[in-house]
């Protein structure tokens, strides 16, 4: 590798850039959520300003993306490569990436429901990024510096977002669905229930949730495969059930479980969404749990 | 289950007789069911789970030996379910050829009823088409509406049937065709890493700078061939390593030591044609020999050191490798001398490759690069142990039962040495000197003959996933109806398309008549 010049400083002002990402995200979520009360107010006369609620956190949003994507660039350029190379840097490039693929799918309108869902985990991600994972710029290690790390982990990354749109729908079809939510007399209940009335239909829920897990499990294999691939040249073989392995392994079999569930009569609606969550739950546990705890050959959190 | 008529109720409630092939289509029947391969799939994923949690002895044998020692009372349980061994225990396996058999059951089957598909007509047009989840019904006086929506069906490229009164048509095709490749290739996937795994190899061999790996079994540390390999096949060729050059950051405040690359520079010698090329060994990059990658897998250094007794013999000459201990190469060594006159003595001995010293005193390394480098040598003497023919270690040095004579709590400060120094051993056992330093390379050394066929296999399988997932099938059906004609449409799985389509059809009538 050429010797490399990283720029610590540019680094603090991607990292100012985030912190004003997340502000921006968090003003989005309120809107959305003010817009969601507006949406199954009573009144009339308040149903009709949910229009420009939701496009005014519409706006925002896409304020908050772009300062987001900057924050990210920002953080490439001052490490001179891609900015996916540790848990700070997946955390911040992969929240983005739902999010701007939750962007491009706002014209299918059924979607916009789960804006708030949306909006929050990128900010939860983002929190959990900036304190938790936080490292500075540092060089590739010689394991890292591969074409696949570009291809492999984009891949991956993207697998993710569509997978989190999923599951986000998924949470919106089991509510909308839960008898015991529906059947409540309670008065806390009825304002959910209003907020549930104006959800699609489930069928809508249900399809729209499919077919980003289908695209998700498309991108997953594609990982997998590159992995695999990636694997023999930098660790010899394209299999060895090494933990992130196995959790890969993992994922894709659970959502192939998934994608054969919606296939199989008493097997689709509740409990292909819950299948989706158990999918969803996995590709987060392999992100977390397994990249700070477990011991292997993918050792690149970049954290102590 | 509603009880057949000639069985009464009053003695005993028999279920009907199945008989023996009744039962075996019955299982047979249930396991190539899609629930069961649902279950298996889902199964086979939480059979997964504990190989991740625990040590396996594939991937991490250390591990495994110190789960043991560690907790000596449970591990011998969980050996005995080969939660050590997950991968290759009876318990995953027999989920993972359950689920292929179900998919064989499932495939083959799938696949006769789909060609006889390809060749066929679509199916009739149902009697009724309301409850389709598409459906449109037209009010119309225009004469040959339906020959004008079959024709743009066709143009659609759909398959087309038609009859007087009705038009049924179908597309889509691809859809499980891709499906069936996709299957059928994950079989390919499992046969092909299973005669890969019987017939490929994995060896490993440390090189200093200037030795020479010749491929025959003599030439590996450590070799594991798989069951059918057949040593007979190892290409005759070596690989010398003329140079390793590792390259550390000095650049970046925050990235100081931080390896930025490792470069193995070799000579290979194919020794049926006698022709030698240069070629460089990195990671990520391995060398793609005869029947062989050579991956390099790790790195050191390897002090030349020469060992002399008093009357100034040699006991001792040569590169010894050193095993790095920390990102900055404080590295330990170990040299065991049984021949040593007047006693034989084992030494423990420490490599710093830029010297620093820490509060306590003790020295550590600063920087990964030779600037500054410094050997100390704790001195053991007493039995090594290697005469009993018992194989030991060459990496480390059983100190119990040796007494201590150069550091530690010896009494004798432990001996530390420059390069270019000689120094004298205690108790006249004559004296070390350090004359350079080389590096040293860890190559794996792996062949597997089925990996090509790996690929392909998952190429096909992913060109199949997506060509199934993302190719629509659909049907379209058309009926005269008193007052015009009705539409309809179903897909395979849920379309958002499908009723689109029908307004279109409807549109193109319109387009036509003007
Ligand atoms: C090794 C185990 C298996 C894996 C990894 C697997 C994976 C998949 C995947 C990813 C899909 C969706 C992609 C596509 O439509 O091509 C799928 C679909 C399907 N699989 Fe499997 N499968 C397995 C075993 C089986 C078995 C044993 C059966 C038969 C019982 C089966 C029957 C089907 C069917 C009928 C579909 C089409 C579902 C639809 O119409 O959408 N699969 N499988």
């Amino acid at each position: 590798m050429k010797d490399v010049l990283l720029n610590p400083g540019l680094d603090r002002y991607a990292l100012y850039v985030i912190f004003a990402a997340m502000a921006s995200y968090t003003i989005a979520f309120l809107v959305f959520v003010w817009h969601l009360s507006r949406l199954s107010s009573k009144s009339k006369k308040l149903q009709k300003t949910a229009v420009s609620l939701e496009r005014a956190g519409l706006i925002i949003l896409i304020v908050s993306v772009l300062l987001h994507g900057s924050g990210v660039v920002m953080r490439g350029i001052a490490a001179a490569r891609v900015p996916w190379a540790n848990m700070y840097e997946f955390s911040i490039t992969g929240s983005f990436m739902i999010v701007a693929i939750f962007l491009c799918a706002w014209f299918v309108k059924e979607i916009r429901v789960i804006a708030v869902l949306v909006t929050a985990f990128a900010l939860l991600v983002l929190g959990s990024a900036t304190t938790l994972f936080y490292v500075q710029v540092k060089t590739l290690m010689p394991a890292l510096q591969s074409y696949w790390l570009v291809i492999h982990v984009t891949v991956a990354v993207l697998a993710t977002a569509f997978f989190n749109i999923a599951a986000a729908l998924a949470v919106a079809y089991l509510l909308r669905n839960w008898t015991w939510l529906n059947k409540s007399k309670a008065p806390g209940i009825q304002l959910i229930k209003r907020v549930l009335s104006v959800f699609p239909e489930s069928k809508k829920i249900e399809s729209l949730s499919h077919r980003f897990n289908v695209i998700g499990f498309i991108l997953w294999s594609f990982t997998l495969v590159a992995g695999a691939i990636w694997a023999e040249r930098a660790w010899h073989r394209f299999w060895g059930w090494d933990t992130k392995e196995v959790w890969t392994f993992i994922i894709w079999t659970i959502y192939a479980g998934y994608l054969h569930a919606t296939a199989t009569r008493g097997w689709t609606g509740a409990r292909a969404a819950w299948l989706s969550l158990v999918g969803f739950a996995a590709v987060l546990f392999n992100f977390t749990i397994v990249n700070l705890f477990f011991k292997g050959l993918h050792v690149y959190s970049g954290l102590k | 289950m509603s009880l057949p008529s000639n069985v009464t109720h009053g003695d005993e409630v028999r279920s009907p007789k199945l008989g023996l092939a009744g039962w075996v289509r019955w299982i047979w029947g249930q396991l190539t069911s899609m629930r069961t391969a649902l279950l298996l799939l889902l199964l086979l994923a939480v059979a997964a789970i504990p190989g991740s949690l625990l040590p396996q002895r594939s991937s991490d044998p250390n591990g495994v030996t110190n789960y043991f020692q560690q907790n000596p009372t449970s591990a011998p349980t969980l050996d005995k379910f080969q939660l050590f061994d997950v991968y290759t225990s009876s318990w995953f396996s027999a989920i993972y050829l359950l689920l292929f058999i179900s998919l064989i059951g499932c495939v083959f089957p799938r696949v006769r009823h789909h060609w006889d598909a390809l060749r066929s007509q679509p199916i009739e047009t149902p009697r009724s088409l309301k409850r389709f989840p598409a459906y449109l019904a037209k009010a119309s006086k225009q004469a040959g509406s339906l020959e004008l929506i079959a024709e743009q069906l066709r143009a659609r490229r759909f398959r087309v049937r038609t009859t007087p009164t009705s038009v049924s048509a179908e597309k889509g095709y691809l859809r499980e065709t891709g499906n069936l490749l996709f299957h059928i290739s994950l079989i390919g996937v499992l046969v092909s890493v299973g005669i890969g795994g019987a017939t490929s190899f994995s060896g490993q061999r440390v090189l200093v700078e200037g030795e020479t790996f010749v491929n025959n079994l003599a030439g590996y540390d450590s070799f594991s061939p798989g069951v059918w390999f057949d040593a007979k096949t190892l290409v005759p060729f070596s690989v010398k390593l003329n140079k390793f050059q590792a390259t550390f950051d000095l650049r970046n405040k925050t990235n100081i030591g931080t390896p930025l690359d490792f470069q193995a520079f070799v000579s290979v010698r194919n020794k049926v044609s006698s022709q030698t090329s240069n070629s460089t060994i990195r990671v990520n990059y391995p060398l793609e020999a005869p029947g062989a990658n050579i991956y390099l897998t790790g790195n050191g250094y390897a002090p030349v050191l020469t060992f002399r007794d008093k009357d100034g013999n040699v006991s001792f000459s040569g590169a010894v490798i050193y095993m790095p201990q920390d990102a900055n190469y404080t590295s330990l060594g170990v040299i065991k001398l049984p021949d040593a006159k007047p006693k034989q003595f084992g030494v423990l001995s420490f490599f710093y490759p830029t010297k620093a010293q820490l509060k306590t005193g003790a020295f550590t390394s600063g920087y990964p690069a030779p600037v500054d480098p410094l050997v100390s040598m704790n001195v053991y003497v007493g039995d090594l142990g290697l005469d009993n023919g018992i194989p030991s270690n060459v990496f480390s040095l059983a100190v119990h039962g040796l007494k201590q004579v150069a550091g530690g709590k010896s009494g004798t400060k432990a001996l530390t040495l420059e390069l270019g120094q000689t120094v004298q051993l205690p108790q006249d056992l004559g004296s070390v000197s350090w004359d350079g330093l080389k590096r040293y390379a860890s190559l794996d050394i792996d062949y597997n003959p089925m990996q090509v066929w790996v690929f392909i296999f998952a190429m096909l399988a992913f060109a199949g996933l997506i060509t199934s997932l993302l190719t629509p099938r659909r049907r379209v059906f058309a009926r005269k109806t008193e007052t015009g004609f009705e539409l309809a449409g179903m897909a395979k799985s849920d379309d958002p398309r499908l009723q689109g389509i029908l307004e279109e059809l409807v549109l193109g009538l319109k387009v036509r008549k003007k």
